[in-house]
């Protein structure tokens, strides 16, 4: 499904990320591990096809996303680290996706609503989005990709600087994406959520991949 | 002695303005319409080529973006002459009789605030994070609907550049002298005269209140005009 090859990026001089190569298949949850400044971001930018400047090959289910950038990321969405809000209510920031591909008005009030309530967000329907708690905005965010039917789900650090029961709320989500077979991408600092939520892991030092594999079998080279 | 003479022209300036004086409010209803037009195409013009500017990435960018701010300085003295010149009988743009008519000083107008409108707008356009920008397109969003989204996130700034410019346009007399010409007749259709026109003429004839009238009707409007401005953006970056 997601094939990269020999893919680096820099920025001026500084290398982001050197001869990556990954493969990933479809209804698989890959965790990618690494410190700050690893490449990890840059890496989940290039997979969500909203980075295109880079060396290398990556394509999309056959696609070149260097060539059809615009028709991959109508297949994946990413959820980035630090929740962006546009102007407007939750239900309108969440209704965003569905409205530019045309649904009708019915289907999305119906779709949203339903999409907040599993995310017990139901009650901040009508609320400046920009206004919300970090927590809570994180929450829209994960609604925003999740109201979307599409093929690979793509999370930066999705939880980082969440309290608990927040972070029990976007990892049951990402829980119900695996389920139901989707594709799912994540970066964490945290071993112990990449132990529960992916089959298969990543870690990157330096811009590139130093070991991929099992999850379980990565943490054990890790830690034994 | 001198407070006196300041004192008396504001009394009976709010005289004039309480009793409805139909001079003092024709000058302002045409002066309203003349830079309400000069806005409106302006804004037509001005704001395409604003966010594209904003949108585009091009050798050259900045050069360009140097020419209107640069341009939103220049003084309506010179562009009144320049205007004049043009529109003169003799003036390469004679042939279109805009010379002493108030759609002339629309069009002069226009092009005074035409910098602003584009120098605004692209300075809103760019200070959308470009997280905004990869938030529309790993929604889904094609190019033309992401740019539509970030027209929408900057549409404060839009409405923003509208009213700088309608202000400058209300309150400049370079223009409006040398292309309007300050014609006044009773009951006449060819009227050119607006309140910074008028003003002017007050004062050189000694009719203080007059001129302390339309002055306080000319600020009134423009702080009014900055107050709705304010609230509406007010309400916007809330939401």
């Amino acid at each position: 499904m997601i094939l990269l090859r020999e893919v680096s990026k820099t920025f001026g001089d500084k290398v982001a990320l050197r001869d990556v190569n990954l493969e990933v298949k479809e209804g698989e949850a890959l965790a990618i591990l690494g410190h700050s400044g690893a490449g990890k971001t840059t890496l989940l930018k290039i997979i969500s096809a909203l980075d295109t400047d880079f060396r290398g090959v990556y394509t999309f289910k056959g696609i070149d996303v260097k060539r059809d950038p615009g028709r991959v990321r109508k297949c994946i969405t990413m959820v980035f680290q630090h929740p962006v809000m546009f102007r407007g209510t939750v239900f309108e920031n969440v209704a965003y996706g569905l409205k530019i591909r045309g649904y009708s008005k019915s289907y999305i009030q119906e779709r949203v609503e339903e999409m907040l309530e599993s995310l017990g967000i139901l009650e901040l329907k009508d609320r400046s989005a920009r206004k919300l708690s970090g927590g809570e905005k994180q929450r829209v965010a994960v609604a925003r990709a999740l109201v979307l039917d599409l093929d690979v789900y793509v999370f930066d650090e999705p939880t980082s600087n969440l309290d608990i029961e927040n972070i029990k709320v976007v990892e049951g989500a990402i829980r119900g994406l695996i389920k139901r077979g989707k594709t799912v991408i994540f970066t964490t600092h945290d071993f112990l959520q990449a132990r529960r939520l992916s089959n298969r892991m990543v870690h990157m030092e330096k811009g590139e991949i130093v070991r991929i594999g099992k999850t379980e079998r990565i943490l054990s080279d890790m830690f034994l | 002695m001198a407070w006196d003479y300041i004192f008396e022209g504001l009394l009976e300036a709010f005289k004039l303005i309480i009793s409805g004086n139909p001079e003092l409010y024709d000058i302002l209803l045409r002066s309203i319409k003349v830079s309400g037009l000069a806005t409106l195409y302006a804004g037509l013009i001005g704001v395409p080529i604003g966010v594209l500017l904003g949108l585009s990435d091009f050798k050259g960018k900045e050069f360009v973006k140097s020419i209107f701010n640069g341009l939103m300085g220049i003084p309506t003295v010179v562009l009144g002459l320049i205007l004049y010149l043009f529109l003169a009988p003799a003036g390469p743009l004679g042939f279109l009789n805009l010379l002493y008519t108030t759609t002339g000083i629309s069009l002069g107008q226009m092009i005074l605030i035409l910098p602003i409108v584009v120098s605004v707008t692209v300075n809103s356009i760019e200070s959308i994070e470009e997280d905004i920008r990869y938030l529309a397109l790993t929604l889904g969003a094609d190019e033309s609907q992401m740019m539509l989204k970030i027209i929408e996130e900057a549409s404060p700034g839009i409405l923003l550049s509208l009213i700088m410019a309608f202000n400058r346009a209300i309150a400049e007399l370079g223009v409006a002298l040398m292309v309007g010409g300050n014609i006044f007749i009773k009951g006449g259709e060819m009227n050119t005269r607006v309140l910074t026109t008028a003003i002017q003429m007050y004062v050189t004839r000694g009719e203080i209140s007059m001129a302390i009238a339309l002055g306080i009707i000319l600020l009134s409007l423009v702080y009014l005009v900055s107050m709705i401005v304010n609230y509406i953006q007010r309400r916007w970056v809330e939401a």
